[in-house]
């Protein structure tokens, strides 16, 4: 499988894509079923105490997940649009409200030749928002200098 | 010291053209003449300058006076700031996503394609 790509289509939006050697409603499941998605979402070291997702149309999710050092971390938030195996929209909200008010997550799930690729977008309230939502220290993004470079750029849009 | 969003916006709207890539990853090999920048591009000097300014005003690279030369110089603050801002979310996306394939194998190994609904 190709590595996955992040791009931003517009000033409000990241975009994240990557192919999964499975068929689609698998890849599907996997988004929508609190056991499964508490195997795999999520930082790493980090597990989940709560796991809600009510996969139809106005149903409520709700994640908690806790760090190694006990922080944790809560978000949730109302499923708009769902298709099984196809599509997933939903609202977003922290808690501690890290990405500048709510956001809206899609997730476009397509399958070709027993391939299945997840486009996931997330719209912000505000391109400040978005911005804003980073938290990487500059430390961390000196230190890598150059060496991801090429890939940043290769995920860049084409102008 | 983070940048600003705006800072941010002009780094990445002049990362958006691909020529501009291009000849920040030259200059990433060391200084260089817009004179040196024409001939492997194949394009123009007002065509070089051009994209050269606009890399200018969003601080990737700056250009200082020497006797008969004025060499261009890429700067690293600022590229490492866009870099570090979606390698956070590479990060996090990529490790969850390596969870899911290793999820998504053992799915399958227990779900024969016959038996399963789509």
């Amino acid at each position: 499988m190709p590595p996955l790509t992040i791009t931003l289509p517009s000033d409000r939006e990241i975009q994240i894509t990557r192919s999964f050697a499975a068929p689609a409603d698998l890849v599907f499941d996997c988004w929508t079923v609190p056991a499964l998605i508490q195997r795999w979402l999520g930082p790493a070291d980090w597990v989940f105490t709560h796991c809600e997702f009510d996969a139809r149309v106005g149903g409520k999710w709700r994640f908690v997940t806790r760090g190694p050092d006990g922080f944790e971390m809560a978000s949730g938030g109302e499923v708009l649009e769902i298709t099984r195996p196809t599509w997933i929209k939903t609202t977003e909200l922290y808690d501690m409200d890290w990405t500048g008010g709510e956001t809206i997550n899609t997730n476009r799930i397509t399958e070709q030749n027993g391939v299945t690729t997840s486009v996931v977008t997330i719209l912000y309230a505000s391109k400040e928002a978005r911005d804003g939502a980073r938290a990487t220290p500059m430390a961390e993004g000196m230190e890598m200098g150059f060496k991801r470079l090429d890939e940043l750029l290769a995920d860049m849009p084409a102008s | 010291m983070p940048a600003s969003p705006s800072q941010l916006d002009l780094t990445f709207a002049a990362l958006a053209d691909p020529t501009r890539r291009a000849i920040l990853a030259r200059l990433a090999e060391g200084d260089t003449t817009v004179n040196e920048l024409v001939e492997p591009f194949n394009m123009s000097q007002p065509a070089i300058s051009k994209h050269l300014k606009v890399l200018e005003a969003a601080g990737l690279v700056s250009r200082r006076q020497e006797a008969q030369r004025r060499p261009v110089h890429i700067e690293a603050a600022p590229l490492a700031e866009a870099v570090g801002w979606l390698e956070n979310y590479r990060k996090f996306w990529e490790k969850s996503y390596q969870r899911l394939d290793g999820l998504l194998a053992e799915l399958q190994s227990m779900t024969p394609k016959s038996d399963r609904k789509n």
